[in-house]
């Protein structure tokens, strides 16, 4: 039976919870905002006494399911002042779901000045104090927990910036190669730094695993949907042959690359730093072009990526990073920005926001465009030892904006833009605008049909149809993100009719209920309604739900601009 | 007339990236699909300078034509 573990840090208390009724339909980032606008009051500061932080795998996690691992983690977001979700790949989402643990619950802040860790097992959390991994680095704690408590544990850990409560900081969750994925946005690593957690370990052993209601229809259904995963282009041979900096090229093309700080649509570098160069590195060099970020996973879009000595670097290395250190910073040497994804990843920062920061940094002249070994030293040196310029920097975009007297800045509710430009996508911007989390792309990827031709076509350029697709992808995204299934199964979801009916029937299988279509949509828009609301009490109003000035200025290639209405955007939250 | 073809991804392999050709006036996107080797069932996203083009598209002198399988990521 499914249960809550909620651990309180003011007393140093645990609990094991039974599950609410009204909790109990709910998983993933339906559950992650439901607990925290039930919970969280909305005004609260996000690093204060009443934010908690919750951990919740999908309602598809720890089945057989294809891509089905990945974990979401909400708060309100000290970047964004929103409530927030960031979902991740790696072990924990598995192994939550097999120890029966529908969500942990963090509350509290401790009284003294001590730093702990949790471990979870079937039974219950124990809460240690923490001493000797207090100031290292996420690959340093990944290999110390893995020593201490065995290779099989889980551990989600956060890195020195999120000790030192950095609003760009994420949460690391070790991978099933003991590397690291990241709930990367928003800044729920300083959330859980608040709360002096250095690392969570869990440990499935004995766990009962996952009840299926019905597994010979849990089976097919699941067979159906591994297929259409594979037959699909983009899930099938796009993604694990050139990962998703595939995109770099084609954005390029389309001329909706933002560079130099968004200043133009396409980068003259763009080819030294796209996928397909990066396939021929990889392969060239010993690493692994495709390589799963969970178990279970099928599209297998990540990758490892060596240096030219044939070491580690990086794995996990995406589009939106390679984008935004690369065309948005002008730096077009892939092992500059491979290195410094690996410092990102191991100080434990959003690899976005950072990114989007150092194109604002650029402009406000901390250090000059194209300066990749220059970013790599901000990394290290100032953000990863918290100086002061560094803490300045890990605040995110929006704070060296204005710290620095830029008016460029690329944000949305105070979270960076990432890798589409919004004037010549124009879909990308009413998803970026109107997202309750801030800017976010994986909210609403009109990417899709803008530019990729999947599930249908709308011209990036014009206004046409946009508000609609941003609101029918929105409301879907709602509901895959409940599931725990990656993102990506939107590509196949899109195109292949079998593949959403065979994704609700193995929801229907394993909790033996019988969802239609219409109640998973109506379940998208009661999540999306739940978290504006939230918003709403945090002081939010559609006057937030708008880009900045400076995207009416013409883009080029083709001077595009961003000529949506206040009126226009509103119309989003028509439903 | 000259235009330039862009390949990218798998429409690499054994082919080019970028290559400048000399066409007939009046050719459409679909006869340098189809020179190429390339089936239109393959074909994911087709660019000319920058912006969709459909297949039947004819081409002009200058003009820069993009051709991508299926991909995505995001």
């Amino acid at each position: 039976m499914d249960k809550i573990f909620r651990v309180n840090m003011t007393n140093l208390t645990t609990r094991v919870e039974t599950v609410p009724a009204a909790w109990a339909g709910h998983g993933g980032r339906g559950l992650t905002s439901t607990i925290v606008a039930a919970e969280v009051p909305a005004d609260c500061h996000p690093l204060g006494l009443n934010n908690k932080l919750v951990f919740a795998p999908g309602l598809l996690s720890g089945t057989a399911a294809a891509n089905s691992g990945r974990m979401s983690c909400g708060a309100k977001s000290p970047l964004t002042g929103t409530i927030k979700e960031s979902n991740a790949g790696g072990t924990s989402a598995q192994m939550f779901a097999r120890m029966g643990i529908k969500a942990l619950i963090i509350e509290g802040l401790p009284a003294d000045d001590k730093w702990y860790n949790l471990h979870l097992t079937k039974d219950g959390v124990t809460i240690n104090e923490e001493t000797a991994l207090v100031g290292k680095g996420n690959f340093a704690v990944i290999d110390a927990v893995s020593e201490r408590l065995g290779k099989k544990v889980g551990v989600i850990t956060i890195g020195p910036a999120g000790e030192m409560k950095m609003a760009s900081a994420n949460i690391s969750v070790k991978d099933p190669d003991s590397k690291i994925r990241s709930h990367g946005r928003g800044g729920l690593g300083a959330v859980m730094g608040s709360k002096k957690i250095k690392y969570i370990s869990m440990d499935d052993a004995g766990a009962p695993g996952v009840t299926i209601a019905d597994p010979e229809k849990f089976k097919t259904a699941a067979r159906i949907f591994a297929k259409a995963l594979l037959d699909h282009p983009v899930s099938g041979q796009g993604l694990p042959t050139y990962g998703t900096n595939v995109l770099v090229n084609v954005l390029n093309e389309a001329g909706g690359l933002p560079t130099k700080n968004f200043r133009y649509g396409q980068f003259a570098g763009a080819d030294k730093i796209s996928g397909e160069t990066m396939h021929d590195t990889i392969v060239e060099r010993g690493g692994k072009p495709k390589h799963g970020c969970h178990a279970g996973c099928i599209i297998q879009c990540s990758q490892v990526y060596m240096d030219k000595a044939g070491n580690y670097l990086t794995s996990g290395f995406e589009y939106e990073t390679i984008w935004g250190l690369g065309a948005d910073c002008c730096i077009d040497n892939l092992d500059d920005i491979a290195l410094a994804d690996h410092h990102m990843d191991d100080i434990g920062i959003d690899s976005i926001e950072t990114a989007v920061m150092m194109g604002v940094a650029m402009e406000g002249g901390v250090l000059p465009f194209g300066d990749g070994k220059g970013v790599i030293r901000l990394i290290k040196d100032e953000i990863g030892k918290g100086t002061p310029l560094g803490r300045i920097l890990g605040g995110g975009a929006a704070h060296v904006g204005k710290t620095f007297g830029v008016t460029r800045v690329p944000v949305v509710k105070g979270q960076g833009i990432p890798a589409y430009d919004p004037r010549s996508v124009k879909g990308i911007g009413i998803t970026y605008a109107t997202s309750t989390m801030g800017a976010d792309h994986t909210a609403g990827y009109t990417i899709a049909t803008n530019i990729l031709g999947v599930g249908g076509s709308v011209d990036p350029l014009k206004k046409d149809g946009q508000v609609e697709l941003s609101r029918n992808l929105q409301i879907a995204t709602a509901a895959v993100d409940s599931t725990g299934m990656c993102i990506f199964v939107a590509f196949p979801a899109l195109d292949i009719p079998e593949c959403l009916p065979a994704l609700i029937d193995m929801i229907n299988a394993r909790f033996g209920i019988s969802l239609s279509g219409d109640d998973v949509t109506n379940l998208g828009k009661h999540i999306l309604k739940l978290e504006r609301a939230f918003n709403i009490g945090a002081g939010f109003t559609n006057m937030h739900d708008r880009l900045p000035e400076f995207f009416s200025e013409p883009v080029p290639p083709h001077n595009a601009v961003w000529d949506f209405t206040g009126e226009e955007i509103d119309e989003f939250w028509n439903f | 007339m000259k235009i330039t073809v862009k390949l990218f991804a798998s429409f690499r392999d054994g082919r080019f990236k970028v290559e400048e050709r000399d066409t007939p006036a009046g050719t459409v996107c679909r006869q340098v699909v189809l020179e190429l080797g390339l089936k239109e069932e393959e074909l994911g996203v087709v660019m000319v300078n920058g912006r969709h083009a459909p297949l039947e598209q004819e081409l002009q002198d200058g003009d820069s034509l993009a051709l991508f399988p299926l991909v995505g990521g995001g």
